[in-house]
């Protein structure tokens, strides 16, 4: 198929998730980051970014994503920043507000920024400390916020929710709404990578998750018009798995700091694909041609329960990396679906992780 | 209760932009969201300024889709109000 063929078959990407670094000044023990870290001495240097987002605007990405590790532990964060939006996308930044102080915000709303998000690891210093591993990171966080405010740029709150703060959601919600924020997202816990490190500490018990459901329907209700709240149920006690990334292949593009492509941030883990690298392949062949972006694209690789299921168009079976950890095999229905046959046993290690001392966890290293 | 008060001055939020895109046409681009637009919902978007009130909007649309004021006030009422529910516009 040539390209300009496979272009009209295969709907473009709408986002990019660009992982400047993976150097992080917090520790949290559920980080997305893959389990091998990229090196500094590896990341991709800006210019390198720029020639990349000007690929992505003419593919058809409309959002790019600024994120890490900790994107501002890069002294040209603002540099890249700029790039991208002059390459005509929507330039969003993902941090921790580490980093972010004396005029860097404001470096970055001129250089075109966006929209700002920012990581809460719980709603009070003590515990979000606890979690981060960074002191003082709280009162960073309510900087940031705060500039946010006064420069006009849109606020999302992202909690990550797990064993040790979900009791603490109705007041993470307060605090997204005493902070200025337009959205708040309640991201319970993956346990992939890090996080399936720290099963122990992290799982929620099934009485959390469920009381977390019903404070966020309420809360979407209560601030309808002044907090957009995006909920991500846990997976361990759904009945469907979720639509992972939008279905692979679909919406999204993730670039590591040294440049590798992927279809989700985790799908290093699936170790049979190998994954294209942006400064020797051009975005346009990664997206339509590669085969790791095909592997699971669309239906065809499917297997029952999903092959004729009539949600697959809905959930596109699910996460492949979640699939391929409980089953050996990442073409298998996510296991979080109640209609995959691993499901029980899915279901019931939550349960025994949720039920255990929950001990200490094992922090991400800072880089 | 879909149209809004002759005197209300909708405007978009700060880094909500519309745009047109040469693949997808009109689009609302804001934080996590892409909204594809159609013909009439890029029209209202628009209009839009802040400063102009939902009386004239209505009366600008309405000449330009030769379309009753009523359908016009009751859609980009109900229209702008769903943006204002997801925290895209001001009302």
């Amino acid at each position: 198929m040539s390209d300009a063929q496979a272009s009209k078959t295969i709907p473009p990407p709408t986002a990019l998730l660009a992982e400047l670094t993976h150097r992080c000044p917090l520790s949290c023990p559920y980080c997305s980051n893959p389990v091998a870290l990229a090196k500094k001495a590896d990341e991709m240097a800006a210019p390198l970014w720029a020639r990349l987002f000007e690929e992505a605007s003419a593919l058809g990405v409309l959002h790019a994503h600024l994120s890490g590790g900790e994107p501002a532990a890069r002294a040209d964060l603002e540099t890249i920043a700029a790039a991208a939006s002059r390459a005509g996308l929507y330039t969003n930044l993902i941090t921790s507000g580490v980093g972010l102080g004396a005029g860097r915000l404001e470096a970055l709303a001129a250089a075109g920024l966006d929209h700002l998000q920012l990581s809460v690891q719980a709603p009070e210093a003590a515990l979000s400390e606890a979690i981060g591993g960074y002191a003082g990171a709280f009162a960073k966080k309510r900087a940031v916020a705060e500039a946010a405010a006064r420069l006009d740029l849109p606020l999302t709150l992202n909690a990550v929710m797990h064993r040790r703060n979900f009791d603490g959601l109705e007041a993470t919600i307060a605090l997204a709404q005493a902070w200025g924020a337009r959205r708040l997202e309640v991201a319970t816990v993956q346990l992939h990578g890090w996080a399936a490190r720290n099963r122990a500490a992290l799982t929620p018990s099934e009485a959390q998750v469920l009381r977390a459901s019903e404070i966020v329907a309420a809360a979407q209700e209560r601030l309808r018009g002044a907090l957009v709240i995006d909920y991500v149920p846990s997976d361990q006690f759904a009945r469907y798995p979720k639509a992972c990334m939008g279905g692979w292949g679909r919406v999204g593009i993730v670039v590591t700091p040294a440049g590798d492509a992927l279809p989700c941030h985790g799908a290093q883990a699936l170790t049979q694909l190998s994954f294209p690298n942006v400064r020797q392949t051009s975005l346009a062949e990664i997206w339509t041609r590669s085969d790791a972006f095909n592997a699971y694209r669309g239906e065809a690789w499917m297997q029952e329960p999903c092959r004729s299921c009539a949600r697959r168009a809905v959930d596109f079976g699910g996460c492949r990396c979640q699939a391929l950890a409980w089953t050996g095999d990442a073409a298998e229905a996510d296991p979080g679906c109640s209609l995959s046959p691993h499901h029980a046993r899915l279901r019931a290690a939550a349960r025994e992780a949720a039920a255990e001392e929950p001990g200490a966890w094992m922090p991400r290293p800072n880089a | 209760m879909s149209a809004l008060p002759d005197e209300a001055r909708p405007a978009l939020l700060s880094g909500v932009r519309l745009r047109e895109d040469p693949r997808r046409g009109w689009v609302l681009l804001a934080p996590e969201r892409v909204l594809l637009l159609d013909e009439t919902a890029a029209a209202v978007l628009a209009e839009i300024d802040g400063a102009r009130s939902f009386a004239l909007i209505v009366e600008r649309l309405s000449a330009r889709f030769a379309a009753p004021r009523e359908e016009i006030a009751r859609d980009a009422g109900a229209f702008l109000r769903a943006l204002a529910d997801q925290r895209m516009a001001r009302l």
